[in-house]
């Protein structure tokens, strides 16, 4: 299903069979190319098709944006030990909801990009960890899973081939956390989702303590066009160094959010303005997340001229991650966002590292004194020191990803806070209530 | 313990999912799939799931606590979750939330004295581009107005 509709702005690549009549299915898969990458990529050699993924410029799209090719060329496959593919569908990054869309419209898309990177590292089994709230998607995948079965593209000997695969679904239950790549792999094995420390990295040392091709769903999703086209094609959609599209969610305060498919390098403007229809009620822009709320904020000043894509936003201190584009108008208070995406954290750290566990409860506490009108005027230091003391003290990111939009609005609203000061009450309450 | 036969089904299926000598790994999706039908995490069951998987019962309870949609205590019949999340904050997700409570009587993690309907603030579940947002035990209900609201919280109450 669709929830919203398509933009006539979008380049329709992953998610071109949205929208057909049971677009789910593997029959409607078939009557469209599905499963004609991965019979290529049976004729070609392994380094061939990790080849073909480094020509595209696939970056991770589960936010880290991790050349795909290269990621893939770590697995050793000539290790004794069997290999895993492992898809991260724990989709919980705050603004993001696009790889629901892939798994509910398009699973043996998933399914073929699984093969395909079994193909490339010798890998033989797939397990697609999926949030536990998306229990819908796991019907649909495991119905998906059963269809591949039943036509010789999972199981033994496919496709009159000597390879030989098998998937499964596997739920999680309710962590932010399972979706960084080693507490998911923990939390795979039946255990506490916490991190594990690197190197040795999943490529080596992942799921079962074997090597592991892990990536997020839009990643795997990426492969069967990247075989089917060739991955100049692929490349050539995007900009250098960022090959392709990015599903981008848009949400907050547009007129018309939704998920759209954009060539990497879009103009945030345009994005903004032609794709999601301006901000609502014709206000003006006051913040901008580009990729989930992990990503540091930035003001509407440092939004022009910007272009969605992984080196345009590292010039801005910030990171494409996810595609979940949070766009926050003028009447929106940054304490109360600061303090909202602070208690998410605060919530979700695994308590694993002590700076991560400590430092996002302290600047909740902070924080909530803030909004309430309690800040005192040092508390605004104490909240960025408190911040960049988390900055790369945690074994996972989550650290980093509380502390920098922290420090972010802290920087660059900073007389919003002043405004909090000796008492007063919060000067977008009312807007906020009333909205 | 005796489960349904399709729950039996899934466990079965579950336990062969995994590598040799890594059934561990269903202890999550079984405990998961045992509270849908039995409404929670009961001392029975962590031993149960424990024999099935291999482990003691210590390393069940150990797992379990870490996962938020486990739960040690019955909720009711709807378990309602809205999200008050940054996307869902923006567009309404906490009058969403107080209304709720409001109406109901009850707070988070808290059910109706019927057992009929519970309630929970959750972090983001994956539908910012049509927030505001909430679920219903695992359905989606997605761009909520308070009337809407009303009305689902209504219709919960009166299905029995």
């Amino acid at each position: 299903m669709l929830y919203n509709p398509p933009s006539p702005l979008e380049t329709k690549v992953l998610t071109r069979r949205f929208g057909l009549p049971n677009s789910a299915a593997v029959d409607t898969y078939l009557a469209t190319d599905g499963y004609k990458a991965f019979k290529k990529a049976l004729e070609m050699k392994p380094d061939a098709i990790i080849e073909e993924v480094k020509v595209s410029n696939l970056r991770g799209r589960g936010g880290a944006g991790f050349p795909a090719g290269m990621k893939w060329s770590f697995v050793p496959r000539n290790s004794p030990k069997p290999k895993y593919i492992v898809v991260n569908a724990d989709e919980s990054e705050p603004g993001t909801c696009k790889d629901r869309l892939l798994m509910e419209n398009d699973p043996h898309q998933l399914i073929e990009g699984m093969l395909i990177a079994g193909l490339a590292v010798d890998a033989h089994a797939g397990y697609i960890y999926v949030r536990g709230e998306y229990r819908y998607l796991i019907e649909i995948l495991d119905k998906a899973i059963a269809e591949a079965y039943d036509k010789g593209y999972l199981g033994k000997n496919l496709q009159g081939s000597n390879f030989s695969f098998d998937a499964y679904t596997h739920s999680g239950a309710g962590a932010y956390e399972c979706g960084e790549e080693s507490a998911l792999l923990e939390s795979l094995e039946g255990k506490r989702g916490i991190p594990r420390i690197r190197p040795p990295f999943p490529a080596v040392v992942g799921a079962f303590q074997c090597p592991t091709i892990l990536n997020n769903v839009e990643t795997y999703c990426a492969v069967p066009p990247i075989l089917r086209d060739g991955g100049a094609a692929f490349a050539a959609l995007g900009v250098p160094k960022a090959g392709g599209t990015k599903l981008t969610c848009l949400t907050g305060h547009v007129n018309k959010p939704g998920v759209y498919e954009l060539p990497l390098g879009f103009p945030v403007d345009r994005m903004i303005n032609e794709v999601g229809g301006g901000i609502r009620g014709g206000k003006k822009l006051k913040a901008f997340i580009p990729g989930g709320s992990s990503c540091p904020v930035l003001t509407a000043a440092e939004c022009e001229g910007l272009t969605m894509d992984y080196d345009a936003m590292a010039k801005k201190k910030t990171m494409l991650g996810s595609g979940g584009v949070v766009i926050m108008d003028e009447d929106t208070c940054m304490v109360k966002v600061a303090l909202r995406i602070m208690r998410f954290y605060a919530h979700e750290s695994c308590g694993w590292c002590i700076p991560c566990r400590e430092g996002t409860t302290w600047i909740r506490k902070i924080l909530t004194r803030f909004h309430d009108g309690m800040g005192r005027k040092d508390d605004i230091n104490l909240l960025g020191d408190l911040a960049k003391n988390m900055l790369g003290r945690t074994f996972c990111p989550l650290g980093d990803a509380a502390a920098l939009p922290t420090i972010s609005i802290v920087e660059k609203f900073r007389e919003e806070f002043e405004a909090h000061l000796d008492g007063k009450p919060c000067p977008y309450e009312k807007e906020l209530v009333t909205a | 313990m005796t489960f349904s036969p399709e729950l039996e089904a899934k466990f079965a299926r579950l336990l062969t999912s995994y590598p040799p000598g890594r059934q561990r790994s269903a202890m999550v999706p079984m405990l998961l799939y045992a509270q849908d039908e039995i409404g929670s995490i009961t001392q029975e069951l962590v031993e149960e799931v424990a024999r099935r998987v291999g482990v003691t019962p210590m390393q069940v309870e150990e797992v379990l606590s870490y996962y938020s949609m486990l739960h040690r205590k019955p909720l009711g019949k709807y378990h309602v979750q809205i999200c008050t999340n940054i996307s869902c904050l923006l567009t309404g997700g906490e009058q969403l939330w107080q209304r709720a409570c409001g109406k109901l009587g009850i707070g988070h993690k808290e059910a109706t004295a019927d057992g009929q309907i519970s309630l929970e603030e959750v972090e983001c579940i994956g539908a910012c581009s049509w927030a505001p947002a909430l679920q219903v035990n695992y359905d989606f209900h997605h761009k909520v107005t308070p009337e809407q609201l009303d009305q689902l919280l209504d219709s919960l109450r009166k299905t029995h």
